[in-house]
């Protein structure tokens, strides 16, 4: 068995993906906590492209960008399958994947502005959720039945939203305007594997607390 | 039941340009319908109703939009031939990586080449050479990105040559001055059918990125 590596930064939703994939399937791994204000030679020698975080490393062969590791991981370990086999619903999870990753920065926006600015920004934000609510249905998960990668890349959602909003001071997730948002997350956070690896609200809150000051003081500076 | 299959797409596209050359490749007739993007057809609006964009792919009625994710569905559904992934996760993951790299930097430096003038001008100038650079440094010796035959990062690559003459004329730049390997690489796409006949002329690529900027007063 070829040795598997993270390199990863808490509490970055984009190495939690990971994190979950390799839990749902089983796979053994070594968790690397790296610093992102002082990048070490090691992340910098595995993503000289991107010098980010998540970077997974299989057998000394890395690989980084998170939505390429989950279809990385999906192909070298198919047990407990992530994806259908059908390339239609295939498509598909790669669609809303693609849409959640365009929409990231609608929501760092959201985070990290003030007043008017984020007044506009939430209005994209709950677009960009309402969007999701729509493309989810009445399904359990994106995948179906069954938790799958679509699932994973949006899981920032359920486990990350609701201490961001707390900490920026305005709601996204209004009652009873995401109906089927609000059932997915329930039913995300019950999956077992994701219950054991999801960071604590309380910490998360300290966390997002001291970035959304330290974003806006520089904003003003 | 024979596979029905259409394209919506806009010709100075090079994600509609990218579904073009996959559907050459794999031998695959189709339907091609170009948009006119300021008027945007009931069948666009409800094949795309998130993004509204081109390209879309719809086979059997379905739509498949994202030009990538189109990529990727094309080789999997018609895997018959002219694979565009490689077979070996790691090579895949490689090949995903790169075209993942086409879309985040490629389109959008493009962009300010012919968009913006002083020092943003320059500094997207230089941001296209490097990102240039690197390309060409993952494609080293080989004669395709896929190897000896096309594969996903040159299909989703070499569409943006039908803009290089917007690009470079716009600033007096020079791709080939800086990057002649990759250029050569450019040179050994055109000469297959697929490429060359899913890429429009650069004049024409030209004329109309010009008409825009006068449309919205940049000169």
């Amino acid at each position: 068995m070829e040795e598997v590596k993270l390199l990863g930064a808490w509490p970055s939703p984009f190495c939690y993906r990971v994190i979950w994939a390799l839990k749902l399937k089983g796979v053994k791994y070594e968790y690397v906590e790296e610093n992102l204000t002082t990048k070490s030679e090691r992340l910098l020698q595995h993503n000289p492209v991107h010098k980010k975080i998540p970077v997974l490393v299989h057998g000394g062969k890395p690989i980084p960008e998170s939505t390429i590791i989950l279809e990385y991981i999906e192909e070298v370990w198919p047990q407990n399958p992530l994806l259908s086999d059908e390339p239609y619903e295939r498509a598909m999870a790669r669609f809303w994947i693609k849409f959640g990753e365009d929409k990231t920065s609608v929501f760092i926006a959201y985070f990290q502005s003030i007043g008017e600015e984020q007044e506009k920004a939430k209005n994209e934000a709950q677009e960009a959720l309402k969007t999701i609510e729509h493309g989810l249905g009445d399904k359990k998960f994106f995948g179906g039945e069954k938790i799958g990668l679509a699932d994973l890349a949006l899981g920032w959602i359920a486990g990350w939203l609701g201490a961001m909003e707390e900490s920026a001071g305005l709601k996204l997730l209004e009652p009873n305007m995401f109906p089927h948002l609000q059932a997915w997350i329930r039913n995300f956070k019950e999956v077992p594997e994701i219950k054991e690896n999801t960071p604590h609200h309380d910490e998360l809150l300290a966390y997002f607390k001291s970035l959304r000051e330290r974003s806006i003081a520089s904003a003003r500076s | 039941m024979a596979d029905e299959v259409v394209l919506l797409d806009f010709w100075p596209s090079p994600f509609g340009m990218r579904l073009r050359i996959a559907l050459a490749e794999k031998g695959i007739e189709y339907e091609y319908k170009d948009e006119d993007l300021r008027n945007k057809s009931p069948l666009l609006l409800q094949m795309n109703p998130v993004h509204k964009k081109i390209p879309v792919l719809i086979h059997n009625g379905k739509p498949v939009c994202e030009s990538l994710v189109a990529l990727q569905y094309i080789d999997e559904v018609w895997n018959d031939k002219a694979p565009l992934l490689p077979s070996d996760s790691y090579l895949r993951a490689q090949a995903r990586f790169w075209a993942d790299f086409v879309d985040k930097k490629i389109y959008d430096i493009g962009r300010k080449l012919w968009t913006t003038k002083g020092e943003e001008y320059d500094a997207a100038k230089k941001d296209f050479l490097d990102c240039i650079g690197l390309l060409e440094g993952e494609l080293g010796d080989k004669s395709f990105f896929g190897g000896e035959t096309l594969g996903f990062v040159d299909v989703a690559l070499i569409p943006f040559y039908s803009w290089f003459l917007v690009y470079e004329k716009s600033g007096n730049l020079s791709v080939e001055a800086e990057h002649p390997k990759f250029i050569a690489w450019v040179k050994r796409c055109m000469e297959k059918e697929s490429v060359s006949k899913s890429l429009p002329e650069q004049e024409k690529v030209y004329d109309f990125a010009m008409l825009i900027r006068k449309k919205h007063g940049i000169e």
